[in-house]
């Protein structure tokens, strides 16, 4: 039926306009009266707010408004953000505030809004508003908050903890004490910020016909925009709109509802005006959502042969001053510590701190890539302690294939239990040790060792839930002009989706993918929506459009049946065009059936046919659906500087059947480049008080062309079995077990030396120290 | 009230923006970047930083990348200036530096992409024969978060090739 669209690697229909010029992000936007904003920011982490005058910065020729709490709370129905999940239990203190009334709690926390005719007029008036601060003491590191004689994040608070959870099952007590070997170990586990190249921003439409507001946001999420919005003003859904222009990468930054985006709202709705708002680095760096640290305390049992029996520990994770989604991050983390491997019993207790840090959620990979560290960090353990090669030991330890479909008795966020439905572990090891020569390697180490050069090789597996739900909705419709269009509740933000969801409708239809067009993220075309993280999209949004593609390619030959007076069997849909088997001028164009069910005055149409060629899914996954993946990378450390050179890296990667595997390769290859900057280079650092100190990318380091090598991609293709499509989310998949297996690396390259690297990221000094440290042991 | 004051004064520059004439009356502490994007309505230049580091903003002025980020519009006063829109042809046909991004999958987003697309005009121009660590060293002036550059890198390779004239072969 199909001609054969999916699985090949069509050409971007998103590169034109971005290649020239034309793109549209929202700093594009301009619009009649538009006002621009800043924001006048705490340089606190934490202190109380006496008193604010603006008096001086209205003053300021250009301005038109400075409002603070005051000026904007009587518009709130409630001054927060709810978090994703409406029934999680947490700190009453920590729940995500729009707008400090007298209290701020990390250095770059909202006071005012200054509003003016442009940004730069907005930026001088910031100066001008003068806030009369009472400094309090602050928590800056999660370990310190949980003592309890430890500074308040919260003044009102009488602890820091947010919440504390347990993901357990089995009987690690048993499993302990019949164990042979036991060990211990401490990992400290530090991830940044997403960054991407476009940072945050936003256009408020102010509509003087309804006091309505349209939002143009960069966001990963239109619909919580738009469902915020509505919920904080209580607007009704026929006043606000949310859209998204172009977006500039997401990776999480842009994955919630920020206190910028209500409050430059409420100032629209005060002025009447439309007004934008588009941060600087240094906003992004301090405001924007970041990962940051976990501190984890694990003791592992296993038997003479270094099968796992038990893991067991803590961990303690940084919240940040604000619960601003959920749990996600430690959540994902302590569900990530099996993986690909048989772990019988398990036991983590998790302790969520609030400090006086800008608030934590997930960045590309969303605590996976913790999980997997930890559990790739105990297998290299436990293989130098029993002196088992780092593959044997992995080879032992991982789900075999007969053993899929396989059931971890470890519960979801929506409650159910992990089951990987399909994948075979054992063969993706077996590619990447093959297309690696990781057998081969130890000459070649044994050679440069000879030459005074010190060169490794590491791997990692991982797992990656993938296609969370519950949905996102597909709308496949044919105008009477014959423009074929899919609506989705999907964000583009740069992954090529807009690509790929043309494929899978223009397979359905024989035309070229360039004849689809796709808008994404609006909520007035597509009316609910989740959005765009988690390596959900292609599944749930794909799965949608290919479904509502197929009823609108059945609607269309049933309707050109009638109007050709021929049966439905013998007709064959090709080019766009319907026509009877081997009669092409017994022939109608979509244009043509479009133009049948649109009806018109006077003229029969198909009686059982309902009106409009379209068709609206919304796809229900029945569970969820696992990725897995293997990197295997080669390093070079140099032993005078601490330098790591990223040398090779191999990586196999199964996420089902791919839709378009060039794009797939891509997503996988800027992982792997997030995961290189996750491991060497990208570092969040906070001073003891609190005060942000790498707000620049000169102190804050992404990774450059220079340190990230060519990523040679084998892909294993094991459909999914919850999806009609078969595909499996490759969004994060890249970026997970990237840390380990560079770790792995650095480890085996200085293993003359017994380094052991138990954090992230690691820097040149510190792999000296390591240096210096294991070598200076009696 | 002095941060006002000394921040408005206006002066009228010209510059020549891919080969057009403009004339316009700006404050004096416009960025170039602001002015192409927001005067004249050039908005293929994008600021990702505004700090100079991620290079999302480069353009050529007078044929040497610069920052326009941290360059001021007054400083461009009488200079040629080159965007991403001046780079295909009047046409509208794509330059083969641009062809070579689409085909090897050389952007994602496409944020960062304007200004890698200028730096790696002129180190073409510069170097029409490099080799791939050449080029990797030419990119690390602009950040891309979404690629991991090797697109990028496969990207310039091939353009190169297809730009180089028989006599700047190497193998020639």
């Amino acid at each position: 039926m199909t001609e054969g669209l999916i699985g090949t690697s069509v050409r971007r229909l998103e590169d034109a306009a971005l290649l020239t010029g034309k793109g549209r992000f929202v700093d594009d936007i301009e619009l009649p009266r538009m006002l621009e904003c800043a924001f006048v920011r705490s340089p606190h982490p934490h202190a109380v707010i006496r008193s604010i005058n603006s008096d001086p910065a209205v003053k300021l020729p250009g301005v038109h408004a400075v409002f603070s709490y005051a000026d904007l709370a009587p518009l709130f129905i409630k001054n927060f953000i709810p978090p994703d999940n409406p029934a999680l239990e947490f700190a009453e203190t920590t729940k995500a505030i729009v707008l400090a009334e007298d209290e701020v709690c990390y250095v770059g926390e909202i006071v005012a809004i200054v509003v003016a005719d442009t940004r730069y007029i907005a930026e001088d008036a910031l100066a001008l508003v003068d806030v009369d601060y009472e400094i309090l003491p602050a928590i800056s590191d999660c370990r310190d908050a949980i003592a309890p004689d430890a500074a308040r994040a919260h003044r009102h608070a009488s602890n820091n903890i947010v919440a504390e959870f347990r993901t357990e099952y089995g009987d690690c007590d048993t499993a302990f004490s019949n164990a042979f070997h036991i060990l211990n170990l401490s990992l400290k586990q530090h991830r940044g910020s997403g960054h991407p190249i476009e940072g945050r921003g936003i256009v408020i439409e102010f509509d003087s016909t309804n006091d309505g507001l349209t939002a143009w946001s960069s966001t990963q999420g239109a619909h919580r925009v738009r469902n915020s919005l509505v919920d904080i003003f209580g607007l009704d859904e026929t006043r606000v709109r949310a859209a998204t222009p172009d977006v500039g990468g997401g990776f999480g930054s842009k994955h919630i509802v920020y206190p910028e985006e209500i409050i430059a709202a409420g100032a629209a709705l005060l002025l009447k005006r439309s007004i934008k708002w588009i941060e600087d680095r240094r906003e992004h760096f301090l405001a924007a959502i970041q990962e940051r640290d976990q501190y984890w305390d694990i003791e592992v049992a296993t038997d003479v042969k270094g099968h796992l029996l038990g893991v067991r520990g803590s961990m303690i994770h940084d919240q940040g001053a604000y619960t601003l989604l959920g749990f996600n991050v430690p959540h994902n983390a302590s569900l990530a510590v099996p993986g690909p491997y048989v772990l019988p019993n398990y036991q983590l207790d998790v302790i969520i701190a609030t400090t006086n840090r800008v608030g934590t959620i997930p960045v590309r990979g969303a605590g996976y890539p913790e999980g997997t560290f930890t559990m790739e960090r105990i297998l290299d353990r436990v293989a130098n302690d029993l002196g088992i090669g780092r593959d044997e030991v992995r080879r032992r330890n991982l789900i075999s294939a007969d053993m899929i479909p396989y059931e971890l008795p470890i519960r979801a966020r929506d409650g159910s239990t992990t089951h990987y439905e399909s994948g075979d572990y054992p063969a993706c090891l077996q590619k990447a040790l093959d297309g690696s020569d990781f057998e081969g390697f130890q000459v070649r180490q044994a050679e440069a060792r000879s030459q005074g050069r010190y060169i490794g090789i590491g791997l990692a597996n991982c797992t990656k839930i993938t296609g969370r739900g519950p949905f996102e909705t597909g709308i496949v419709r044919i105008g009477p002009s014959g423009q074929i269009t899919v609506y989705t509740g999907a964000m583009a933000m740069g992954q090529g989706i807009k690509t790929a969801y043309a494929q899978i409708c223009a397979d359905q239809f024989g035309v070229d993918p360039k004849n689809v067009k796709v808008i994404a993220g609006d909520t007035r075309t597509v009316p609910m929506g989740i959005g765009g993280f988690g390596s959900r999209q292609t599944v749930t949004a794909g799965s949608s459009i290919h479904l509502a593609s197929i009823e609108v390619r059945e609607k269309a030959l049933k309707t050109a049946a009638h109007m050709l007076e021929v049966s439905e069997q013998d007709l064959e849909l090709r080019d766009g065009k319907i026509n009877v088997k081997g009669v092409s001028e017994l022939s109608v164009t979509l244009s043509d059936v479009a133009k049948a069910l649109s009806g018109a005055v006077g003229y029969s149409r198909p009686k059982d046919i309902p009106l409009g060629l379209e068709a609206t899914v919304n796809f229900l996954p029945t569970g969820l659906t696992y990725g897995n993946g293997v990197h295997v990378v080669e390093v070079e450390v140099d032993i005078s500087t601490g330098g790591v050179e990223v040398t090779r890296y191999v990586v196999v990667n199964d996420s089902g059947r791919l839709i378009n595997p060039l794009i797939a390769e891509g997503q996988i290859i800027g992982g792997v480049a997030h995961g290189i900057g996750n491991s060497l280079f990208e570092w969040m650092g906070y001073d003891e008080t609190g005060q942000p100190i790498t707000t620049t990318f000169a102190d804050y380091l992404l990774p450059t062309a220079p340190v990230v090598p060519n990523v040679e991609i084998v892909h294993h293709e094991t459909p999914s079995t919850v999806n009609p499509l078969g595909v499996k989310g490759v969004g994060e998949s890249g970026v997970i077990p990237a840390a380990p297996a560079i770790m792995s690396a650095i480890e085996n390259a200085l293993d003359p030396f017994g380094v052991n690297i138990s954090e992230t990221p690691i820097s040149p000094p510190r792999i000296i120290e390591l240096i210096q440290e294991a070598t200076s042991k009696p | 009230m002095s941060v006002r004051s000394e921040s408005t004064e206006r002066r009228n520059i010209k510059i020549i923006v891919n080969g057009h004439r403009h004339d316009v009356e700006i404050e004096t502490r416009l960025t170039l970047a602001d002015c192409l994007r927001h005067h004249l309505g050039l908005t293929g230049t994008h600021l990702g930083c505004e700090h100079g580091v991620c290079g999302a903003c480069t353009v050529l002025i007078n044929g040497k990348t610069a920052r326009s980020c941290l360059t001021l519009a007054v400083q461009a006063d009488g200079s040629e200036v080159t965007t991403v829109e001046g780079i295909s042809d009047d046409n509208g046909e794509l330059h083969p530096l641009q062809q070579a991004f689409h085909e090897h999958h050389a952007l994602q987003c496409g944020f960062c992409t304007a200004g890698i697309l200028i730096s790696m005009l002129e180190f073409i121009e510069e170097n029409p024969n490099p080799d791939e660590s050449e080029v990797r060293e030419a990119l690390s002036g602009n950040i891309c978060r979404c690629t991991g550059y090797q697109g990028i890198v496969h990207a310039v390779l091939d353009a190169a090739q297809r730009l180089r004239t028989p006599d700047q072969d190497r193998s020639a």
